[in-house]
C-alpha cells in the first residue's frame, strides 16, 4: 500500500500519460479508419486497393516492429517530433487497420435492399449514407470497436518500454527507489484494469442502449 | 474485389457517365499514391539509404547467421507460446463450463483478468518481479494471455452448437464428459478453427515483445545490426530486410486461417454450427 500513498503523484503522471496516449491514439485511430473503410467500400479501384494493402499490411505487422521502425527510423528522415507524438502515430496508425475491418463488416452487415430502397426513394448518397445505412452498422459495430479500443489501450504500454511517460514505465523509477517490485507491478496492474474496465463498460452501456438486439 | 461492378448498400451500379468519373478518380488518385511513393523513395536516397557501406553488412555469413539464428528463436518462442496457449486454453475453457461452481469462478476470474491485462505487463511482471530468464517470461506471459483469449473462443465455439444436440445426446444417457467429447468440442474447434489459428497471428506477433525484455529474437539481432557504426548505422536497411519476412511470416499464417474458414464452410462436419471468420474474437472483457 505503502508504494502508492507514497508515489501517487508518479503513478499519476503515468496513468494520466496512458490516457492521454489512448485518447490521442483512439482519437487518430477511428479517423483514419473511418477513411480507409470508405476507401475499402469505394467504387473506384484504385481506393479500394489503396485500403486493401493498407489493412493487410499494419494488421501482419507486430506493433513492436512499428514502434521500432516509427521511433527510430522517422528521426532519420529528419522528421523530429517529441516521443509522445511519435506514439500516438504508431499506435493510432495501427489501430486504424482494425477499426477499418470492424467498420467494413459493419457496413456489409447493412442488406443491399436498404440502399436500393434509399435510392429509389430519391435519395442522395449523402442521405442514404447518413440516415440508412451508416445508423444500422453503428449498431452492429459498437462490440468490435469496443475491444479494438481496449486492445489500443493495453498495446500503449508497448510505448512505455520505448521511454514515453506511461504507466508502466514507472516500474524502473520505483524499483531504482528501491520499493518492493511486486506491489509496484499490482498498482500498475490495478491503473489498466481501470481504463480498460471502464471502455469495457461505457461499450457495453452503447451496446444495450443501441446494439443489435440478438 | 469484382471487375464488374454491382450494387452494394452505398453504390448503385455506376452507369456510362458515373464509370468515366470513376476512371479519372482512379487515375489522378493513382498518379497520387506513385507520386507518395517515389517521394519516400526519393527521402530513402536522399538521406543515404542506399549506400553500398549499409548494406555491406547483410553480405556476411556472420550476420546472416545472427538474422537466422533472431528467427528461429522468434520461431521457438512461438512454438512454445502456441502450444502452451493452446492447452492453457483448454483447460480455462474446460473451468468455465464447468458444472460446479467454484471452479467456474475461479476460471472466470482468470480468464477476465488476463484478457483484460496488456501482456506486455505480464511479460515485464514474470521478467522483472519474479526474475525469469527472457524466454521462459516472454512464453508465459504470451501463454497466460493467449491462453485466456482462447479459453473465451473454445466456450464461444461450445455455445455455438445448437442446443438439441447436447440434449439429445443426453436423452441418449451420455454423461457430460461424453457430450463434450463426442458431439460439442468436436463441432466447436472445427467452427472455431479459423478464429483459433488468427490468434495465433496475434501470439506470431507478440512474440516481439521478447525485443523489449532483451530476449535474442529476430528483433533484437536487427537492433544489434542496426546500431553498428562500421556500417553506417544502417538502420533502415535493416527494418527493410526485417519487416518484409516478419509481414510476410503474419500474412502466411494469416492467409492459412482465411484458408481454413472457406475449407471449414465447406465441410459437411460444420453444418450444424457457423464458422467464425478468419479475425480474432471480439468480445468485451465482461460479457457473456
Amino acid at each position: 500500500m505503502d508504494v502508492l500513498t507514497e508515489n501517487f503523484s508518479l503513478y499519476g503522471e503515468g496513468f494520466l500519460g496512458t490516457l492521454e496516449l489512448t485518447v490521442y491514439a483512439s482519437a487518430l485511430a477511428l479517423v483514419l479508419g473511418f477513411v480507409m473503410a470508405a476507401f475499402r467500400v469505394a467504387p473506384v479501384g484504385s481506393f479500394r486497393v489503396f485500403g486493401t494493402v493498407w489493412v493487410t499490411i499494419l494488421r501482419n505487422t507486430p506493433l513492436t516492429l512499428l514502434f521500432f521502425a516509427v521511433m527510430l527510423g522517422l528521426p532519420r528522415f529528419g522528421l523530429v517530433l517529441p516521443f509522445e507524438l511519435f506514439a500516438v502515430l504508431a499506435l493510432g496508425c495501427y489501430t486504424s487497420a482494425f477499426i477499418c475491418e470492424a467498420l467494413r463488416s459493419g457496413i456489409n452487415t447493412v442488406p443491399v435492399g436498404q440502399g436500393e430502397a434509399a435510392r429509389s426513394l430519391g435519395m442522395s448518397f449523402t442521405q442514404t449514407l447518413g440516415t440508412v445505412v451508416l445508423p444500422q452498422a453503428f449498431r452492429s459495430v459498437i462490440p468490435p470497436i469496443g475491444s479494438t479500443l481496449i486492445a489500443l489501450a493495453k498495446n500503449s504500454a508497448i510505448a512505455g518500454a520505448f521511454s514515453v511517460t506511461e504507466l508502466l514505465g514507472t516500474y524502473k523509477t520505483l524499483s531504482e527507489l528501491g520499493y518492493n517490485i511486486i506491489w509496484t507491478f499490482v498498482w500498475i496492474a490495478v491503473g489498466y484494469l481501470i481504463i480498460t474496465l471502464s471502455i469495457s463498460a461505457v461499450f457495453n452501456v452503447m451496446e444495450k442502449r443501441w446494439g443489435v438486439a440478438r | 474485389m469484382s471487375r464488374t461492378p454491382h450494387a452494394s448498400a452505398l453504390y448503385d451500379v455506376p452507369g456510362p457517365q458515373a464509370r468515366r468519373r470513376h476512371l479519372l478518380y482512379g487515375v489522378v488518385s493513382t498518379v497520387v499514391i506513385l507520386g507518395l511513393a517515389a517521394w519516400i523513395l526519393y527521402l530513402l536516397f536522399d538521406t543515404e539509404q542506399f549506400t553500398a557501406v549499409k548494406w555491406r553488412p547483410f553480405l556476411y555469413e556472420g550476420i546472416q547467421e545472427l538474422l537466422l539464428e533472431g528467427l528461429g528463436n522468434t520461431l521457438k518462442a512461438f512454438a512454445l507460446a502456441a502450444v502452451l496457449s493452446l492447452a492453457l486454453g483448454a483447460l480455462l475453457a474446460t473451468g468455465r463450463l464447468s458444472d460446479h461452481r467454484p471452479v467456474r469462478w475461479t476460471a472466470t476470474l482468470l480468464v477476465e483478468f488476463f484478457r483484460a491485462m496488456p501482456v506486455l505487463v505480464m511479460i515485464f511482471f514474470i521478467f522483472v518481479a519474479l526474475k525469469v530468464q527472457p524466454l521462459p517470461a516472454l512464453v508465459a506471459g504470451l501463454a497466460l494471455y493467449n491462453g485466456s483469449v482462447l479459453a473465451e473462443v473454445f466456450r464461444t465455439g461450445v455455445h455455438a452448437v445448437p442446443r438439441g444436440q447436447g440434449e439429445a445426446a443426453y436423452a441418449l444417457g451420455m454423461r457430460k464428459t461424453q457430450v463434450m467429447t463426442w458431439v460439442l468440442v468436436p463441432q466447436a474447434v472445427r467452427a472455431m478453427l479459423p478464429a483459433i489459428i488468427s490468434q495465433l497471428v496475434v501470439a506470431l506477433k507478440d512474440t516481439s515483445l521478447g525485443y523489449l525484455i532483451t530476449y535474442e529474437e529476430f528483433l533484437h539481432a536487427g537492433k544489434l545490426i542496426a546500431s553498428n557504426l562500421d556500417y553506417d548505422l544502417p538502420f533502415i536497411p535493416v527494418v527493410l530486410v526485417i519487416s518484409p519476412i516478419y509481414i510476410g511470416m503474419c500474412m502466411l499464417l494469416s492467409w492459412f486461417a482465411t484458408w481454413v474458414a472457406r475449407r471449414e464452410r465447406r465441410d459437411p462436419r460444420t453444418k450444424g454450427v457457423d464458422v467464425a471468420p478468419a479475425a480474432p474474437v471480439t468480445t468485451l472483457p465482461g460479457r457473456e
